[in-house]
């Protein structure tokens, strides 16, 4: 028989969380600043020097916890994980251990166009620790040395890890893609690949559907992924090439954990590597920080931040379908887009009285400008008010094409519809004005009169196109109502 | 009487009266510590220029009639385990001979704020891992009462130099016994105060969830004067109490009506000197004959101490210990012979393909590790880390390190029971007076067996103090320990005041000094 | 539980020691000794006690998320073993 199998992916995710000063000491967290200028004597950890937690990054991660569906324990603790490393200067990361701040949570993912089914991906923990800093291979100086810059040492990190829930890199896609949609709306990362924000590990296997039965293939955890798309495309390759293997050599997940090898991926050439193993492989010496003391959180103080907690995306997502009578796939567009765009799209929609208009202008007119002007929705010329009064004109007096061309000038000038119709010489057409317009063209066309009053309709067009080159700003609606009601009296 | 004589309370009774200037006295200090501390060697460091200069200010200050602090212009002398910013802070250890904080101590600032003058640092045992002060690796401190035996340990200099009156006050730590143990030896008085009393902030961590920083002095009252000064919340120490600090100083001589002292049985079992068991029960005696009550209790996990404290300390030595990487402070092997020599190992295994070895071979990066903390730590530092590393490696985690933890809460359990029953705990501070420096230098555990009574109040985070009660047939003094529940060290004080107005023990000095 | 020549061998890895084979048979026989020693805790039940990690009992000690300033870089690199003018220096982290 031929064998078929399931990819198996879990994953964890590092994310920064937003705070001014760090996890342990009130060094700043800016990023970019020149090397070792964001130290103390905490955070270069220095003979004598202690750490006190920052009260935000504790607030911050309780937040997410419960934005992620998860238990909040009410006794929590931080533990220290010892590994020599130059840029890890105690020879200790505080982290947390046996007793995290949060578990048994989940995020629910699906597709808009059914790609995958819709799931849970279970979380099994997330927990709040400091990042390490930064060594630079300094290959210039020939000797090899390595250069420690300790300015990220001790920024606060939130550890997200998955159950292994995910089938396919595309579901693995759409969960860092929701996971940090959600961190975005309830404002606790930047979550900015490149300066480090949001780091992604994953680990993936096959279960593979065999004639002795289900067999897995060894776990392999994939690191060095710096976009979500190399997140996909290591997977995706990772998969094939574990495949492969088995076919060969039918290699199986050993008994009992920590039988996991580690591979870079190589953005360049698409590949994942092997990475060398370090000297004494995860003898962590894992124990209770004395330093620290632990936190107690009541269920009154959970209850307290999930009452404060904004509308998450998916909830919103169904709100967006129902209240203003849009596609499930529209409120998906909206709503991926951020916080500030829904929020956009709600004011304009509300304000004009029409969803589906509004959803539509945004999708083809802001969204499209926002990625071109490479800008946010904050520094969009064009505001909710703005796009909302031109879209209440398009309902009334202005014809589509015309709003577009209003639409490209608000932009251009940064000014109301109003102000750019006046710009562009648009105004309403005084109705004894079109009356004579339509006498004058209707009497130049004897046929087309003809035509209407044997109830050929659709021959008012060419008086409407002769109309509007007379005068732009003639109604193609307007000129339609008025031509016919002369045509009757004839 | 001698200025180097005086107690703190008298020397600055002298100095705000200004009967005597704080130049005069540190003078008289400095003066005399070069030749005493030849034979005694308590002082790593002094800071003679500064210290004469800090001086002269608070005089000016004094003078003028400007506010001065509580100890303005007393001498203190300073273990060299507290940071100082640019100041040499070495922790007796070769890997922080050249170490130069980037910034101060809590407890030094505090002493600042207080005008002390701080005239020196103090020698220890390495990271303040001893009982004996031959841990030190720049010189081993002598007994003032004989320069053949130890100080005691860790905070051996600072005793030493208040028995040998080149300082009035001075500050150790306390781990298991660090600052009891040598006062006992020393025949000083020497307080460990609550855990959480004292900021640790810029205290050299040895173990962090027992390491507190307390006073030594001649008597009770100066203890208190210090602690005074010394004690608080800090916000840059998670561990430091907010308990508002008692006026020690103004409320230690007010005695104690109807004490209840608490002898513990277990403390007078095998191993106890004769002669220190005889002058502890005297003490008793003298306590009973001001009143107090006198009942036996019992604390049967006391005998676990020191198997949990050889757990706990080393386990979180090994990881405080962990930053001594030779990366970013502290010393470094010479990197090129290291590498030189590592070139050559590669060789010799490649030579004969020994492919293990080639595999097992240390990458550059750990071999400066390994490299430079074996030279730079001693013996005993490595001992303890070696011995904490295996404590929390993986399979050994429950056995060790965690049951250690369950019997420390025993060990604390006991206490809380007993003192529903009894205000203080009194017994022996040490086991036995000091002993010949070498005697016990191949025998870590004989060495550890001296914290046997002391490191209890480490583990369950009580305070203690030990006060001179006697002097052995040989005349080496004899400490007794009384010891309270947390925060109530206004109590300690009281008590061991009270002692010392019916006894002169604490007034008796080493015949090489008189 | 006792600790043979090659745990302790392990065990000098782990804590980024290098001993001689006169020092590790000498740390073997001493850490015998101690653990020896140690092992009298196993004589006690312990099942139902919860572990104490601090000597105090003290929850939710924070700090507000306010930036002070850091230290000076020639301050903060001063004790550097090795450095130059913005980082500390050591030998390559990638090995050989
Ligand atoms: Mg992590
Ligand atoms: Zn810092």
């Amino acid at each position: 028989m031929t064998e078929t199998f399931d990819i198996i992916i879990g994953l964890e995710v590092h994310v920064q969380l937003k705070t001014k000063s760090k996890l342990f000491c009130r060094c700043s967290t800016q990023f970019g600043q020149p090397p070792n200028t964001q130290t103390c004597p905490v955070c270069t950890g220095s003979p004598g020097a202690l750490p006190v937690m920052n009260r935000e990054a504790f607030a911050l991660s309780l937040r997410t916890a419960v934005a992620l569906n998860c238990e909040i324990p009410e006794f929590t603790k931080w533990d220290r994980k010892q590994y020599y490393y130059p840029d890890l200067p105690k020879g200790y990361q505080i982290s947390q251990f046996d007793l995290p701040m949060s578990q048994h949570g989940f995020l629910a993912i699906s597709h808009p166009r059914g790609e995958f089914p819709s799931k849970k991906v279970g979380i099994i923990r997330a927990h709040l620790e400091e990042d390490a800093g930064k060594s630079m291979h300094d290959e210039a100086a020939g000797k090899a040395d390595s250069r420690i810059d300790l300015n990220r040492t001790g920024t606060p990190l939130l550890e997200i890890v998955s159950e292994p829930d995910m089938r396919s890199a595309a579901e693995a896609r759409a969960y860092l893609d929701e996971l940090k949609l959600l961190l975005g709306y309830i404002d606790v990362s930047d979550c900015n690949m490149q300066e480090g924000s949001l780091r992604v590990d994953a680990n993936i296997n096959l279960h593979v559907d065999t004639a002795e039965g289900k067999k897995a293939t060894p776990i392999v955890e994939i690191k060095n992924m710096n976009s979500f798309r190399a997140v996909e495309r290591a997977l995706e390759f990772e998969a094939q090439r574990q495949w492969r293997i088995w076919q060969e050599k039918r290699i199986e997940l050993g008994p009992g954990e920590g039988e996991k090898t580690t591979r870079g991926w190589d953005d360049q050439n698409e590949v994942t590597r092997l990475q060398r193993e370090k000297e004494d492989s995860a003898d962590y010496r894992y124990f209770p920080d004395p330093d620290l003391m632990p936190v107690v959180v009541t269920p009154a103080d959970v209850e307290r931040v999930r009452g404060a907690l904004c509308e998450l995306p998916a909830a919103l997502r169904t709100r967006l379908a129902t209240q203003y009578k849009i596609d499930a796939y529209d409120a998906d567009v909206i709503v991926n887009q951020g916080r500030a765009v829904a929020n956009y799209y709600m004011d304009v929609a509300d304000k004009c009285g029409d969803g589906k208009l509004a959803s539509n202008w945004i999708q083809q007119g802001v969204l499209r400008n926002l990625k071109e002007m490479e800008i946010g929705i904050e520094d969009f010329p064009v505001t909710s008010d703005r796009l909302a009064e031109l879209l209440k004109l398009l309902q009334s007096e202005l014809d589509s094409t015309r709003a577009k061309d209003v639409f490209a000038e608000m932009l251009a000038k940064s000014c109301s519809a109003r102000e750019a119709m006046k710009s562009l010489g648009i105004e309403k057409v005084d109705a004894g004005e079109l009356e004579s317009l339509c006498q004058a063209l209707l009497a130049k066309n004897p046929q087309i009169v003809e035509d209407l009053k044997n109830g050929k309709l659709k021959a008012v067009g060419a008086i409407i196109g002769q109309a509007r080159q007379q005068n732009p700003n003639a109604n193609p609606n307007d000129v339609r109502a008025v031509c016919l009601k002369l045509v009757e009296q004839m | 009487m001698s200025l180097t004589d005086s107690t703190a309370t008298e020397l600055l009774r002298e100095l705000n009266a200004k009967r005597v200037s704080s130049e005069e006295v540190t003078r008289a200090y400095l003066d005399q510590i070069p030749s005493l501390d030849q034979s005694i060697q308590a002082f790593l460091r002094l800071r003679a220029d500064e210290a004469l200069q800090e001086a002269r200010d608070v005089d000016r200050r004094r003078t003028a009639g400007e506010p001065v602090g509580a100890l303005a212009g007393v001498p203190v002398a300073v273990k060299d385990i507290l940071c100082m910013q640019g100041e040499l802070t070495t922790c007796a250890s070769k890997m922080l001979e050249n170490y130069r904080p980037p910034y101060t101590a809590t407890v030094i600032e505090k002493l600042r704020q207080a005008d002390a003058i701080i005239i020196g640092k103090t020698n220890m045992d390495e990271f303040a891992m001893g009982g004996s002060n031959e841990n030190s690796a720049f010189m081993a401190t002598r007994n003032p009462w004989n320069t053949d035996c130890i100080p005691g340990g860790s905070s051996g200099g600072s005793a030493a130099a208040v028995a040998a009156r080149m300082a009035p006050l001075s500050v150790g730590t306390d781990t298991g016994g660090s600052i009891r143990q040598p006062a006992a030896l020393c025949g000083i008085t020497g307080m460990k105060p609550t855990y959480g009393r004292v900021s640790r902030y810029g205290l050299i961590a040895f173990a962090s969830s027992l390491d507190q920083v307390g006073p030594l002095a001649q008597t009770a009252e100066d203890a208190a004067l210090l602690l005074e000064v010394m004690a608080g919340h800090d916000g840059n120490d998670s561990t430091s109490a907010a308990a508002p600090v008692p006026r020690y100083s103004q409320t230690v001589t007010q005695p104690l009506s109807g004490l209840r002292l608490g002898l513990v049985k277990e403390h007078f079992g095998d191993g106890l000197d004769g002669e220190i068991e005889t002058a502890v029960r005297e003490a008793v005696r003298v306590y009973e004959s001001l009143g107090a009550t006198v009942q036996n209790v019992s604390l049967p996990h006391s005998k676990y101490g020191i198997a949990v404290y050889y757990v706990i300390a080393p386990s979180e030595a090994s990881s405080n210990l962990a930053r001594y990487d030779s990366a970013h402070y502290g010393y470094r092997t010479d990197v090129t012979e290291m590498l030189a020599e590592w070139e050559r190992e590669k060789k010799t295994l490649a030579a004969c393909g020994d492919q293990e070895g080639l595999r097992r071979l240390d990458s550059p990066l750990v071999r400066m590790y390994r490299q430079s903390r074996s030279e730079a730590f001693g013996p005993e530092v490595q001992r303890r880390i070696m011995l904490g590393t295996y404590a929390l490696s993986a399979g050994y985690y429950d056995a060790y390190y965690l049951k250690a933890l369950k019997v420390r809460r025993l060990i604390r359990q006991d206490y809380d029971r007993v003192f529903q029953e009894v205000d203080l705990i009194i017994g022996p501070t040490t086991p036995t007076p000091a002993f010949p420096i070498g005697e016990k230098a191949d025998d870590p555990l004989s060495m550890y067996l001296g914290d046997l009574y002391t490191v209890s109040a480490n583990l369950a985070g009580i305070g203690g103090i030990s006060v001179p009660c006697g002097l052995t047939s040989e005349g080496l003094p004899i400490g007794l320990q009384l010891q309270t529940p947390p925060l109530e060290e206004e109590r300690l004080f009281r008590a061991a005041h009270m002692f010392q107005q019916a006894t002169d023990w604490h007034t008796r000095k080493p015949s090489s000094i008189q | 539980m006792s600790l043979s020549r090659a745990d302790v061998e392990k065990v000098s890895l782990l804590a980024r020691l290098r001993l001689t084979p006169d020092e590790l048979d000498r740390m073997t026989v001493q850490l015998n000794g101690i653990v020896g020693y140690v092992d009298q805790l196993s004589e006690l039940n312990t099942d139902d006690v919860e572990p104490m990690a601090h000597a105090i009992e003290v929850h939710n000690v924070f700090a507000a998320d306010e930036v002070r300033p850091s230290l000076n870089r020639d301050l903060a690199l001063s004790n550097a073993p090795k450095r130059d003018e913005e980082c500390y220096r050591v030998p390559a982290v990638l090995g050989d």
